[in-house]
């Protein structure tokens, strides 16, 4: 009775290929934690996509910035034996236990098909990578040490847009003589920490950084570079406001927008707090990588494939492995998160100054830092962040007590 | 009469068990909830605090390393020092002015209703909404110290909020604005609850209002002052949604509070073996703090009282 049915089935789907996908979608279920306005609008063009490619797209959007809520979300239930098809997450460490427990699928066909050893900046590579397999595909990348200023503010006070951190510490006096706030930033213990990231790659140079957070961490921290990076960054406090501790990226952004402020340093995402402003870059505002390096910090969000045993599920995957990297897709869904694409072979002439930079920068392999999430794990990242927020916040440590502290955090967690 | 009695005795017994069986069935759901999920999670907890887990739970033994490292983390040793100063300036705070605002409502003053509301209100709230209210009332640029600024007086400052050295302050001040109206509710009901004839007799000895408040009344509301008591220290144990919402733990450290580093390292530093270890203390420090409290009110043969 069954087999007979099955039989049917087979002949009916074999009859009728074509149709039988339009009547019945691949359904695919994806969690993912883009829920702001901008986010929003990006991720549906992947869904759009998927549609009209005859998939059904069932959004599974869990709110929470950092994406917390939908990464514990999508664990459990990988770990429940209830997968998502498919489920966002930053690129990086955070996906190792899931792979060494063998709950994601392996990638290498779509990689070899789509030929991303080329396709990639290293260090995306490596990060997608496990023992040499891919387990994660990258769909774009965020540069996580902009430097946005306010032109109007900085013209007003006489400054040039600064090309090293030295010159940021300069104009402060002006900017502070013209009554504005010199540097916006919101005193929060991940955005100290991207702070420091951007002034240890600007000012320590892409080899120090690297160093850091790589296999010799020890003797880098000791070294005097490290520790002058240190210096420059404790000095940046002087150009906050009283108001910084507690403050939320956005609405340092918005000093900046306003001119009530002459600099913040920002991901990419903040551009869509430009664009919700009417500003252009160019215009309004700028956007620099500060630094004689130009390294360009690299964060991103990439997806990963749970196990899944039904056949329509792993066709759903299959689908979305190929679709995601289109083109056109990829360069509609980066204009509007935001981002750059994760491939480098595209033409992105049609996106923003702020995005063709970047996009120059990445294509160069000397200027490609992978963001510390690539590198150290959710540990020891949330361990730095104690140390570099608590540094920043408290007049009285010195350098030496901050290098010491750093280098025993990296040795803890490490 | 002990023939006649005992079958009745007997008959009593079974009685009163067959009363007992369907009190017995109602309270099975809960009884196994407790034991199953209340103390099943917490022995997990404990067995997770001595494994090596990082996201996912592993079960493997590494003894005391959790541990060692918890108490070497400057983070969790400010927490635990934060988490005392608020909890003892919370509770005696809340107390005095609960006991104060149940006494001026109980002097029969006019709008009672409208005040007794005014003051619970604040309890209604959810404690992400009370943070809120008040991040945005102590920022220095938003709130007090900006309106005052602007009515002229330029150097006036309200910046406890930014203050490393201060900020728990302005948490406790946020918590007690919450919570005294909870306390207020208790001790009135307790004050309504004191019989008028006691009044009409101090009177007559001519003993003064507020003697009679701190040696006689005082101590009859004993039973609603341990109440308040263990309430408010509940709310001490489970600080977190305040914090996340007015300081989220800043400026740097200064406010950081144990639920907090429990639920960071759980969920978003992917250092379950770590957090489980926090949690475990925290667990032991609130059993050793409460169990003298249950041994004298509950354990403690009646007899050997006083």
């Amino acid at each position: 009775m069954r087999a007979s049915s099955q039989l049917l089935g087979l002949a009916f789907a074999a009859l009728l290929s074509g149709a039988a996908i339009a009547a019945e979608p691949m359904k695919a279920e994806v969690i993912h934690w883009w829920t702001s306005g901008g986010e929003a609008a990006a991720v549906k063009v992947f869904a759009d996509a998927y549609n009209n490619a005859g998939g059904q797209w069932i959004d599974s959007a869990i709110a929470g910035g950092g994406g917390e809520a939908a990464r514990t979300a999508g664990i459990n239930r990988i770990v429940g034996g209830n997968p998502p098809t498919m489920m966002q997450f930053n690129t990086g460490k955070q996906l190792d236990e899931l792979v060494n427990n063998d709950y994601l699928a392996n990638l290498d066909a779509a990689a070899a098909a789509g030929k991303w050893d080329s396709l990639f900046p290293k260090a995306i590579v490596n990060a997608s990578q496990r023992g040499g397999h891919y387990y994660a595909l990258p769909v774009n990348i965020h540069g996580a040490n902009w430097l946005f200023y306010n032109t109007k503010v900085l013209a007003d006070a006489g400054v040039a847009e600064p090309k090293t951190w030295s010159d940021v510490l300069a104009s402060g006096p002006k900017l502070k003589a013209k009554g504005v706030i010199p540097f916006a930033h919101g005193g929060q213990s991940w955005q100290d920490h991207l702070l420091f990231d951007a002034v240890l790659a600007g000012e320590g140079g892409s080899d120090l950084y690297l160093q850091v957070y790589g296999k010799d961490a020890q003797a880098a921290i000791a070294s005097p570079k490290f520790k002058h990076v240190a210096e420059v960054f404790k000095q940046l406090r002087d150009l906050m406001d009283p108001g910084m501790p507690g403050r939320n990226w956005n609405d340092a952004t918005a000093l900046v927008i306003t001119g009530k402020a002459g600099f913040q340093v920002m991901g990419d995402w903040a551009k869509g707090e430009f664009l919700a402003a009417g500003q252009t870059p160019g215009k309004e505002y700028g956007c620099a990588i500060v630094g004689a390096d130009g390294g360009y910090v690299m964060g991103g969000d990439v997806f990963v494939f749970p196990k899944v045993k039904d056949a329509g599920g792993q066709a759903a995957q299959a689908k979305l492995e190929s679709l995601m990297l289109d083109p056109a897709v990829q360069i509609a869904f980066n204009t509007k998160k935001g981002s750059i694409p994760a491939r480098t072979d595209l033409d992105v002439s049609s996106m923003d100054q702020c995005a063709r930079k970047g996009a120059a920068a990445v294509k160069d392999p000397a200027k490609q830092l992978p963001a510390a999430s690539y590198l150290i794990s959710n540990d020891e990242n949330g361990a730095l962040n104690d140390v570099i927020t608590q540094f920043l916040n408290t007049p009285s440590e010195s350098v030496d007590d901050f290098v010491a502290r750093f280098a025993a955090a990296v040795e803890a967690s490490g | 009469m002990s023939k006649a009695n005992a079958p009745s005795a007997a008959s009593g017994a079974s009685m009163r068990w067959r009363r007992q069986i369907p009190a017995a069935i109602a309270l099975a759901p809960a009884a196994v909830i407790v034991i199953v999920i209340y103390i099943g999670a917490m022995l997990w907890t404990v067995r997770l605090s001595f494994s090596s887990s990082k996201m996912l739970p592993v079960f493997d033994f590494v003894g005391w390393q959790q541990y060692e490292r918890l108490f070497n983390t400057e983070r969790f040793v400010l927490s635990t020092w934060n988490i005392a100063v608020f909890g003892v300036l919370f509770i005696v705070a809340c107390l005095i002015i609960g006991f104060l605002l149940a006494v001026f409502i109980d002097q029969n003053v006019r709008f009672e209703d409208a005040f007794r509301t005014i003051f619970l209100y604040p309890y209604a709230m959810s404690f992400i909404v009370t943070g809120l209210a008040w991040q945005w009332f102590l920022h220095p640029e938003l709130g007090l110290q900006k309106a005052v600024r602007d009515w002229g007086f330029t150097n006036f400052t309200f910046d406890w909020i930014v203050q490393p050295n201060l900020v728990m302050y302005t948490l406790v001040i946020a918590a007690v604005w919450q919570a005294s109206g909870l306390v207020m509710a208790i001790l009135l009901a307790g004050l309504r609850g004191i019989d008028s004839e006691l009044w009409k007799a101090t009177r007559i000895d001519a003993i003064p209002t507020w003697r009679v408040y701190v040696s006689i009344i005082l101590p009859m509301l004993r039973p609603m002052l341990v109440t308040a008591s263990v309430l408010l220290a509940v709310g001490v144990a489970k600080l977190y949604d305040l914090v996340v919402a007015m300081t989220k733990g800043g400026p740097g450290l200064a406010s950081e509070v144990p639920a907090k580093f429990i639920m960071d390292n759980f969920f978003e530093r992917s250092n379950v073996g770590l957090g489980s270890a926090a949690a475990t203390v925290l667990l032991v420090t609130v059993v050793a703090l409460l169990s003298p409290w249950i041994y004298a009110e509950h354990l403690r043969p009646k007899g050997a009282r006083k």
